[in-house]
């Protein structure tokens, strides 16, 4: 290789696509190094304090497209303090000075601030497509500076984050030259929407096939939308309830039958079972559904909706859909690949609906189904051990029983043998969450058999260090490990502290850990951020004074080559 | 193994005297409180290790009964925050506010000085509601009967209901669960007004 120009040489990585490939392309030799790098176009960063933005924008000069992931994922459950950190800023700096050429930014979980976004919107003349996803620290003026200077925008798509409602008019700030959209989704806005800037923006913006709105945007602004953008490939309805008997709803009920090109719904906030009956028209070719947001559309409406989708490959409803409704998935979507259950009534007296009965009939109807998040009051071994059969092919399979630590209510069994099954058939099993009663048994078999599992989250479960040891000796592909109130304390913590190198991050909060612990562990690797949140103000300004054998309520460890963080608040230590 | 076990059970002894981080309200109950969903087979097989584990363990409720007032866990069930505030939980009506758990309206007896307040998430159906109402309001019900003109009955009552629209209900029309979801306030109604409402009933 060593005798081809360097062209042929970044011809041919071209064609080696993946992030990881391309790591390990970039380690054959210097030579190679340097074509890589010039010729990186990608570049995803999983955590954001494992590596400087400077470095990162430095040895790819060339980036199109950056990604980066701030908070650890148990922040989406609040067990993140709100000011932990994840600040996109300095990614949008060093990016704005090094790698102008930018065009597509990926920010997941990270705090990002209408500077932020000022600054991003005027800094790249190429910019072309803005993901932000779980985020927050922004408002409608971020977006409005965004709608301004991005000439040539053709995505904005906002999914799940916490924006400031400074009123609607950022949508008008799309100038009329503006007709490059592509993708628009603004569903996680609260406030109102200018609905007039609305349906001219997607009037005039012919190449439009995905857009989602919020709930604020009315069925007749929804109506209107509908007349002129009938090449959609992808819409998030506004609002979707109307009374029957008024000209809106007869409107509606005409507006989807023309949508040839319509294969993914979603939105549906409010919706009401009425104005559902609009869709009929293009469920046979569906392929994606999403009612999660609709708690008003029971089970029987559920299933008059899904006896249509017979394409249907990814589903996402709320558990009101009841084990008859799966059974109707099961005999329906033969082609379905992901199924996600949410429950509707999380503080409830479990008086629904979907029980392990409901996803033995999805395991043996849907011979595709590949990913799974599945809420339900209760589980069973013996059904789990026959979804596993049904199922080989799962590459995520989370399941989330309710009543943390409850066992098979046939056997009162812990549920060790049900996900030991499951990891011993799923070959390619690369995320798991396990719930329900379980004893370091199930970790023995996870560790043996799991070994392409890349994320695993823990709750409630265990009985001694020896589980969490199972995992850390075993799972040789483990990035990321997440657990919540478990017995595993520093002799496991410490037991193979090497393997914290090969991962991407740990996170353990009310376990038994201790600040000893934290300490030999931040001791004996230093390449470790190992940092102590600490959310209890009376102890913190202590800290000296703090006992080795003191408790740590949370913990997170991760790799980086860009030792401790200079942004890290009060109430984060890191050792 | 045993190693494993004397360090937990050290760790058992220090946390009486320890600085927990633990936020508040994940501190959990007395210990002899907490396996009551394991086995009674469990129960024997268990050292003081499970014991310990009670601490941050939450309430643990019977696999048999609804969990009618649950403690709530901080992070659970792992639902995103952007989809838990997206709705809020049902059956929680205004007036029952601070606890998740139980459905209270109010209930008045016509010609009763005061109003009681009864929890709807408590009784299986229409007939357990009625005798819990009955014996609610015995009092008032025994001895004098306030005769209006123009009433030749003055003893009989309807329990009648207010639903989310504001209209006033015949209580056992709709199904149970549908009329737990609707229900805002209970009214007891006595006298000649109550055959008013049976006579457009039948009309």
């Amino acid at each position: 290789m060593t005798y081809f120009p360097e062209e042929v040489v970044e011809h041919i990585f071209d064609f080696v696509g993946s992030h990881r490939d391309r790591n390990t392309v970039s380690t054959v030799c210097k030579a190679w190094y340097q074509v890589e790098r010039l010729s990186r176009r990608t570049v995803f960063v999983g955590n954001c304090y494992a590596i400087g933005p400077e470095r990162v924008m430095a040895r790819f000069p060339g980036i199109k497209s950056l990604s980066v992931k701030g908070k650890p994922h148990f922040a989406d459950f609040n067990l993140v303090p709100y000011d932990w950190g994840g600040f996109a800023l300095p990614w949008i700096v060093a990016a704005a000075r090094l790698c102008p050429g930018l065009e597509e930014l990926r920010l997941k979980r990270m705090v990002v601030t209408d500077d932020g976004l000022e600054l991003l919107a005027r800094s790249f003349p190429n910019f072309k497509s803005l993901v932000l996803i779980s985020c927050e620290g922004f408002s409608t003026d971020g977006l409005a500076t965004i709608a301004t200077y991005c000439r040539g925008l053709r995505e904005l798509d906002l999914q799940e984050n916490e924006v400031e409602d400074h009123g609607c008019q950022w949508l008008s700030f799309f100038p009329d030259s503006c007709t490059s959209l592509v993708s628009l989704n603004f569903g996680c806005l609260k406030g109102e929407v200018n609905g007039g800037a609305l349906e001219r923006l997607v009037a005039r913006c012919p190449n439009l096939r995905s857009l989602k709105l919020s709930p604020a945007v009315s069925v007749e602004s929804l109506n209107k939308i509908l007349a002129r953008a009938s090449h959609l490939v992808d819409l998030g309805t506004g609002s979707f309830a109307v009374d029957h008997r008024t000209d809106v709803y007869h409107m509606l009920m005409n507006s989807f039958p023309k949508f040839k090109s319509l294969r993914n719904l979603s939105g549906f906030w409010d919706a009401s079972p009425c104005c559902l009956r609009a869709v009929y028209p293009v469920c046979t070719s569906l392929t994606v559904l999403n009612l999660s947001y609709a708690p008003a559309i029971q089970g029987d409406d559920l299933i008059k909706i899904i006896c249509l989708c017979f394409k249907l490959q990814k589903l996402w409803v709320l558990d009101s859909i009841g084990d008859k409704g799966l059974a109707v998935v099961a005999s329906t979507c033969k082609e379905l690949q992901e199924l996600r259950v949410f429950p509707c009534d999380i503080y409830g007296a479990g008086t629904t609906s979907v029980t392990e009965e409901g996803l033995l009939a999805v395991s043996s109807g849907c011979p595709k189904l590949n990913s799974l998040l599945y809420f339900c009051y209760q589980m069973t071994n013996a059904a789990l051990i026959t979804i596993a059969k049904n199922c080989p092919h799962f590459t995520r399979f989370r399941l989330c029983i309710l009543d943390p630590g409850k066992p098979d209510p046939v056997t009162d069994q812990p549920l060790d043998e049900g996900f030991g099954a499951i990891v011993r058939s799923c070959k390619n099993l690369r995320r798991l969450s396990l719930s329900g009663r379980l004893t370091d048994q199930v970790f023995l078999y996870i560790g043996m058999y799991a070994e392409r599992l890349e994320m695993l989250s823990i709750a409630f479960a265990g009985d001694s260090d020896k589980g969490m040891i199972y995992v850390l000796n075993g799972c040789k592909n483990l990035r990321k490990l997440e657990i919540r109130d478990c017995p595993f304390g520093d002799i496991a913590l410490l037991k193979n502290v090497a393997k914290y190198e090969t991962m991407r991050s740990l996170w353990m909060s009310s376990c038994d850990i201790t600040l000893g612990g934290c300490k030999a562990l931040a001791a004996k690797m230093p390449r470790l951020n190992v940092e102590i949140i600490n959310e209890n103000e009376e102890t913190y300004e202590f800290e000296e004074n703090l006992s080795d054998l003191h408790k740590l309520e949370k913990i997170y460890v991760y790799r980086t080559v860009a030792g401790p963080r200079n942004d890290a608040p009060d109430f984060v230590w890191t050792l | 193994m045993e190693a494993a076990a004397s360090y937990v059970k050290d760790g058992d002894d220090l946390r009486d005297t320890e600085l927990r981080l633990g936020l508040p309200g994940t501190e959990a109950p007395e210990k002899p409180a907490a396996p009551s969903t394991r086995g009674s087979k469990r129960a024997l097989q268990e050292d003081g290790d499970m014991e310990s584990r009670a601490k941050s363990r939450p309430l643990e409720v019977d696999c048999g009964e609804a969990p009618a007032a649950k403690t709530q866990i901080v992070g659970w069930p792992p639902i995103r925050s952007y989809r838990r505030n997206s709705f809020p939980p049902r059956k929680v009506e205004a007036e029952a506010e601070a606890e998740a758990a139980g459905l209270y309206v109010k209930v008045s007896m016509d010609g009763a000085p005061y109003l009681r307040k009864i929890d709807l998430k408590v009784y299986k159906g229409y007939k357990e509601l009625r005798e819990a109402i009955d014996n609610m309001f015995k009092c008032f019900t025994q001895g004098e009967v306030s005769r209006k003109e123009g009433c030749s009955s003055g003893s009989e009552s309807a329990i009648t209901y207010e639903d989310k629209d504001g209209d006033l209900m015949l209580v056992g029309d709709v199904p149970w669960e549908m009329f737990i979801s609707s229900c805002r306030r209970l009214r007891i109604m006595k006298g000649c007004e109550v055959r008013g409402l049976r006579t457009r009933q039948y009309s």
